[in-house]
């Protein structure tokens, strides 16, 4: 069938197009017919990212306040990022997100991949295992941080008992939620058991990929397995390692949903993450210019750092 | 035409025939007219929603609710307001909200429409009309009619109370009956007393505080501790100089005394108690005393656990001087509101006597002076009298347009005395005057 006929057949399908237009588009180049297809969603991408993107920084040199649209906007200069960088209360809760997503990456690598380590080995009910270990990772963040809070009560919550029953203290003599020293190793934990399987997965395709016949060799040299893992296993995931960390880093750096139903940023602020202190700055006290300014500062370093860590990625993966 | 032809007709026409009749009934489906009320998702809303039935029935304008969980409503509704959103014609507001909304032009004046309703501010409670409607606050400019009366008041377990064997340790311990305190410090001793006592087998503790870190829970508890200390937001003949008002040394004494209530006689794991964990902690039975808005007290009273017999209310203790937190809202027109009309026909509605008699028969609690002032209003409920008496010596919360603001700072600072054992009570309040002046010079204030 020609073309003629398939265009005859959209006409008598569809809309009937104008002879006109059928020839214009049918004339139109490969490089045209593109534009025309992407222009959408470059128009799509330009309204919900950049747009917003560059009103933020243009806020950000501003003393807008959302609540108060009626007001004069007063140009401030770079009057916010001198206040933001200079501001303790700012610094601290940047410390409290480093050693968050430290830990938390930390954690989940090192378990994510002893898990995937262990699940690739073919045993009886592993397929059952590894949906067990994913479950954690399909709840949804508000439900995890709501039932934690639950299995911290120091009286009723099962974490406190199992603590108690191992350690031999009393299950209500801590406070996980409660407790300057406890509450930040208590939203890592949280973190760890529900991102943990993420890294698992991530982790298994790595080694997954691995062809048998890397493994086949090393055995025809005798290479012991720990020479195996430390030669074959580990260089050849470390890429599927990376990216999860990335990924993990970069979530992390945002966590906001279950740090604030778990502590609300307390005790004092112990648990203040970054996102808690740019939420009550940007929607509880409609400090717009501020809040601005605050999300391009956090921008520019994840950003930042994520492009040095894409780099380092690249340098591992072309080795 | 055969059998099932007629029955068809006469099926029809019954239907006709009702909906004639329910048109004539029911207003609401004549007119067609709906409005929604935006409020927070507690017992009270309950009790509106009861009410409005009334309102259905006498206009024809339907209602619909819109209820937002406490800790979500400040949020949800501001965001509401600041987007220029027409979700809500009526909208019961906080208190602090009053200076925004009408600075910012998102709640109708209504000055006229009281002058032309004929609805008079003198016949409200002076502490609600300044707190939940006034902006300025002691102007006669007003954004709202009060609506929900509410302040801080205490519940304590009254058949702890009236154990012999309680009541004789209590006495070897402190050489007093045990009775309803009347000082924070009477207060003091009595948790301290329960604090991990044994009741019925059970391990109890002493009192259930405000702790709350995320929204306001925190600074609408200790509030009540400071304003007995006699804290001052500022000096009364110079608006805005807060040194030696917020951090005076009565307000510093008031802010230890908190904390050591937090640390001695709390329930494990209440670093983050607002109403909700305040209700679950007094409803399970495991404590004595538990601070709360008396909003919740109708609710309480009804418990088949702890209600009833078993619980006792009382207001806000004295220290140096008497006072406690007032909450509570007024009820406003949204100036986005495509059915102002019908919103203020419903305020109108509201503002009747025999609807405030209602209103506090269903457990929300009237501002009206009809109601308080009924020599039959104390005896009415078991909490009535508190309640009027809490009512005569509220304090608010700033209601500037930068309130979110100020909440937050406090917030911060009181939390990290308290609960996280930063620095001293002096450090705290000194931190707080320069954030709070840091604030108001952002807004342009002097002082």
């Amino acid at each position: 069938m020609n073309d003629l006929s398939a265009s005859s057949r959209i006409t008598y399908g569809a809309v009937p197009l104008q002879p006109g237009l059928v020839r214009r588009v049918r004339g139109l180049s490969d490089k045209a017919l593109a534009w025309l297809f992407i222009t959408p969603t470059i128009v799509l991408l330009l309204a919900i990212n950049i747009f917003p993107l560059v009103w933020t920084i243009y806020l950000s040199f501003t003393n807008y306040r959302a609540n108060r649209s009626n007001a004069p906007v007063k140009w401030l200069g770079i009057d916010w990022y001198q206040t933001i960088l200079t501001d303790p209360d700012i610094w601290a809760a940047m410390q409290v997100t480093a050693h968050f997503v430290f830990w938390t990456v930390v954690i989940e690598t090192v378990l994510g991949f002893g898990l995937a380590f262990l699940i690739d080995k073919k045993f009886r009910g592993h397929g059952m295992w590894t949906t067990i270990i994913l479950l954690p990772m399909m709840l949804s963040p508000a439900v995890v941080g709501n039932f934690w809070t639950f299995l911290y009560q120091p009286q009723i919550g099962l974490f406190n008992y199992v603590v108690a029953f191992v350690t031999g203290r009393s299950a209500s003599s801590f406070q996980m939620l409660g407790d300057v020293t406890l509450s930040p190793w208590a939203i890592v934990i949280v973190d760890a058991w529900m991102w943990t399987p993420y890294v698992m997965l991530i982790c298994l395709a790595g080694l997954r990929s691995i062809p048998d016949y890397i493994y086949e060799a090393a055995e025809v040299d005798r290479a012991s397995k720990w020479r195996q893992f430390w030669s074959i296993t580990l260089p050849m995931a470390l890429p599927f390692i990376m990216l999860a960390v990335l990924f993990r880093g970069i979530e992390n750096f945002k966590m906001f949903d279950m740090v604030n139903l778990l502590t609300g940023g307390g005790p004092g602020s112990t648990t203040e993450v970054a996102s808690i202190t740019l939420k009550r700055a940007a929607f509880e006290s409609w400090r717009t210019g501020y809040s601005s300014a605050f999300a391009i500062i956090l921008f520019v370093t994840v950003f930042g750092l994520a492009n040095i860590y894409v780099k380092a990625l690249n340098r591992v993966k072309s080795r | 035409m055969n059998n099932s032809m007629k029955a068809l007709f006469a099926a029809g026409g019954a239907l006709a025939a009702a909906l004639c009749i329910g048109a004539a009934t029911t207003p609401a489906q004549a007119q067609g007219k709906t409005i929604t009320l935006c409020w927070a998702a507690w017992d009270p809303a309950n009790a509106l929603v009861e009410l409005s039935k009334d309102f259905t029935a006498k206009t024809g304008i339907g209602m619909k609710f819109e209820f937002v969980p406490w800790t979500n409503y400040a949020d949800r509704f501001l965001n509401e307001l600041n987007s220029r959103g027409s979700l809500c014609d009526l909208i019961i507001g906080d208190s602090q909200w009053i200076g925004g909304a009408a600075e910012n032009g998102q709640y109708v004046k209504l000055n006229d429409f009281f002058k032309k309703e004929g609805i008079s501010m003198d016949d409200y409670m002076p502490a609600t009309v300044v707190g939940y409607s006034q902006w300025p606050k002691n102007t006669p400019n007003y954004w709202a009619l009060p609506a929900m009366g509410d302040a801080v008041g205490w519940t304590y377990r009254k058949d702890w109370f009236a154990r012999p064997d309680v009541q004789k340790d209590f006495k070897a311990k402190y050489g007093r009956d045990l009775a309803v305190p009347k000082t924070l410090d009477e207060l003091r001793d009595i948790a301290q007393f329960f604090q991990g006592r044994e009741i019925d087998g059970k391990k109890v503790y002493g009192a259930s505080i405000y702790t709350e870190r995320g929204s306001e829970g925190i600074t609408m508890g200790v509030s009540n501790y400071l304003y007995d200390y006699g804290f001052k937001y500022q000096d009364p003949s110079k608006p805005y100089a807060m040194d030696g008002f917020v951090n005076s040394a009565g307000a510093v004494k008031g802010l230890e005394a908190y904390k050591e209530l937090y640390k001695c006689c709390t329930p494990p794991g209440a670093s983050n108690s607002y109403m909700s964990e305040g209700l679950d902690a007094f409803k399970s039975g495991q404590v004595a005393l538990q601070m709360n808005f008396f909003a919740f007290f109708p609710g309480l009273y009804k418990d088949p656990n702890v209600g009833g017999d078993k619980i006792g209310f009382f207001s806000n203790p004295a220290a140096t001087t008497q006072a406690t937190q007032l909450g509570g809202q007024g009820i406003s027109v949204v100036s986005y509101s495509k059915n102002q009309g019908e919103a203020l026909q419903y305020i109108k509605w509201f503002a009747g006597g025999d609807v405030q008699k209602k209103w506090w028969a269903l457990g929300g609690y009237s501002c009206a002076k009809s109601v308080l002032n009924d020599p039959s209003f104390p005896d009415s409920a078991p909490f009535a009298k508190e309640f009027l008496k809490s009512m005569g010596m509220v304090v608010d919360f700033w209601a500037e347009p930068s309130y979110a603001q100020l909440l937050q700072a406090e917030q911060k600072r009181v939390h990290d005395y308290v609960v996280a054992d930063k620095g001293t009570a002096q450090e705290a309040l000194d931190g707080l005057v320069k954030d709070w002046k840091a604030i108001f010079k952002e807004e342009g204030k002097k002082f």
